[in-house]
């Protein structure tokens, strides 16, 4: 049986001993094939969570275990199968969109690498980008840019940050419809933390809501929503944000 | 699900994300002429300026003056090559915190020796870029030719490299450790060893307290050497092999403080906001 795409046992990051954790105990399981979304507000603590599963960040205590790579002990190997993509962080500016990948395609060891460049920029609708800067794009440009960095080396799991940030709506519908289609196809994880709820609902089969670095509940956006009694993602991302707990908002 | 990536053998794939940062870096002095003219100016400059003094010292009015003008040309030339070096590496990895994209290196499968073996590499290609114009200047305008000491300037060059990379691990250690709060350093740090290096005088004239200092850094040695070369035609074996030595020395601590501060930099988060 395939280990998990991500195991986190009782994953806790604290940055100072005289402050609250940052993330606090944090378990789940997310399995292969699953897209999962993480919530919370500002400080709940996802990028925290993030970088941490990424091997950017030592936890205080607990584990992380990526597609069966303990991350402690053998980050490596889950970093060349796994790949990450931040609108927070960006590309080398004055390289042209083909040598940005071309960097990628190197670092992560990707065989016939004009190949795999050409066939994500016919996919991504870049292939008339390729000789341009990548600082002269657009941020529509620059997101399909930065998420063919992502894919350069197939990953099994995906991590992406706000994948939609500052997109207009009419992009960032581009980009959920690929990344469903992606999804579909490769059977790749995705773990997206976003503010979009209406982004999360439509990719995400599961989703883990964050408060002060703890999971403070979880389930299918559906789930949620008949919990909460709620119509949509939103309002139960606002009773939780409010502390307004299920019993108190369910009719 | 494709698995290639994780299936090739470690050595080639080592070497791949190695070139990959050397690319980078490549791709961006293509498109960036001020950069490539940057590397050259300062030793250029520097070349000019002292061969001009030494044209004046060596003019025939002053006797043993003309001896001198070989040792501060050499001197020049050689200690460019241990300035170039450090400011190569770590130059190199600042380049990644401007452009805002060292997250996205660090979560690839590059190893921080790898990392460090790329900007080795970034550190030789700027030092030849920028030293090799000014050696240039120094046969076509002065008469000095650095090779002129014999084979042994290629022991002094990577002698002087090595302590080069020493220095520069020890900088970026400080910009894991402190941000870009310390990029300062990766100009201003090898100047001011300058005087204790032996560069232009011999270690004799420093005050007696002061020789230890000199003597535990390896390019005082290689300056002793090359007086040695120039002033008597012989190699000072012994200044070279302290010099090899005191650089094996110092890698491998700063090796071991950068791979702390790395470290560190993981359990604190640094690595999160390092260019902000």
């Amino acid at each position: 049986m395939q280990p998990p795409a991500i195991l986190a046992e009782a994953l806790t990051k604290r940055y100072r001993d005289d402050a609250p954790p940052a993330v606090d105990r944090l378990s789940f399981t997310m399995p292969r094939g699953a897209t999962w979304g993480l919530l919370g507000g500002n400080g709940a603590g996802k990028t925290t969570t993030i970088a941490m599963l990424l091997g950017l960040l030592v936890p205080s205590s607990g584990r992380v275990v990526v597609l069966g790579h303990d991350m402690a002990r053998d980050r490596f190997a889950a970093l060349a199968r796994m790949n990450f993509s931040s609108p927070y962080i960006a590309l080398p500016h004055r390289l042209s969109v083909a040598e940005n990948l071309r960097v990628y395609a190197h670092l992560y060891d990707v065989p016939q690498a004009e190949r795999r460049i050409a066939e994500l920029a016919a996919q991504l609708q870049l292939t008339d980008l390729l000789d341009r800067p990548a600082g002269q794009l657009s941020a529509g440009q620059k997101t399909r840019v930065a998420l063919a960095k992502a894919l350069v080396n197939r990953p099994e799991l995906l991590l992406l940050d706000e994948p939609t940030a500052s997109l207009d709506p009419d992009t960032a519908d581009w980009v959920r419809s690929w990344l469903e289609r992606y999804r579909a196809e490769t059977g790749c994880s995705i773990l997206l933390a976003s503010h979009n709820m209406g982004e999360v609902e439509r990719l995400c089969g599961h989703v883990l809501m964050l408060k002060q670095g703890r999971v403070v509940d979880q389930g299918s956006p559906a789930a949620l929503q008949e919990r909460y009694g709620r119509d949509d993602l939103e309002e139960v991302f606002l009773d939780i944000a409010r502390g307004r707990n299920r019993e108190a908002v369910a009719p | 699900m494709n698995h290639d990536a994780s299936r090739r053998p470690g050595a080639r794939a080592a070497l791949r994300r190695v070139w990959g940062l050397v690319y980078r870096h490549l791709a961006l002095y293509r498109r960036s002429w001020p950069r490539v003219l940057e590397l050259m100016y300062w030793p250029v400059l520097q070349m000019l300026v002292w061969g001009f003094v030494t044209s004046w010292l060596a003019s025939g009015r002053y006797g043993a003056a003309e001896v001198g003008a070989g040792l501060l040309l050499g001197g020049v030339l050689l200690w460019e090559v241990a300035l170039r070096s450090q400011m190569g590496f770590s130059i190199s990895f600042l380049e990644e915190i401007w452009s805002r994209n060292l997250g996205h290196i660090f979560v690839s499968p590059l190893r921080p020796r790898e990392l460090v073996a790329g900007l080795m590499a970034m550190s030789v290609i700027r030092v030849v870029v920028g030293v090799a114009p000014a050696m240039l200047l120094a046969w076509a305008l002065y008469h000095f030719g650095i090779f002129a000491m014999g084979p042994v300037v290629v022991a002094f060059f990577i002698a002087l490299l090595l302590m080069g990379w020493a220095v520069a691990l020890g900088v970026t250690s400080l910009i894991l450790r402190y941000g870009t709060g310390a990029e300062a350093l990766a100009w201003s740090v090898l100047f001011g060893l300058t005087p204790f290096s032996a560069v232009f005088y011999p270690v004799s004239v420093l005050p007696a307290w002061l020789q230890p200092v000199a003597l535990a850094l390896p390019a005082a040695h290689v300056f002793e050497g090359m007086r040695a070369a120039l002033l008597e035609g012989q190699v000072a074996w012994h200044h070279l092999a302290a010099a090899f030595a005191l650089d094996a020395a110092w890698l491998a601590l700063m090796a071991w403080v950068f791979l702390q501060q790395f470290q560190a930099a993981r359990v604190r988060g640094a690595l999160l906001n390092i260019g902000e």
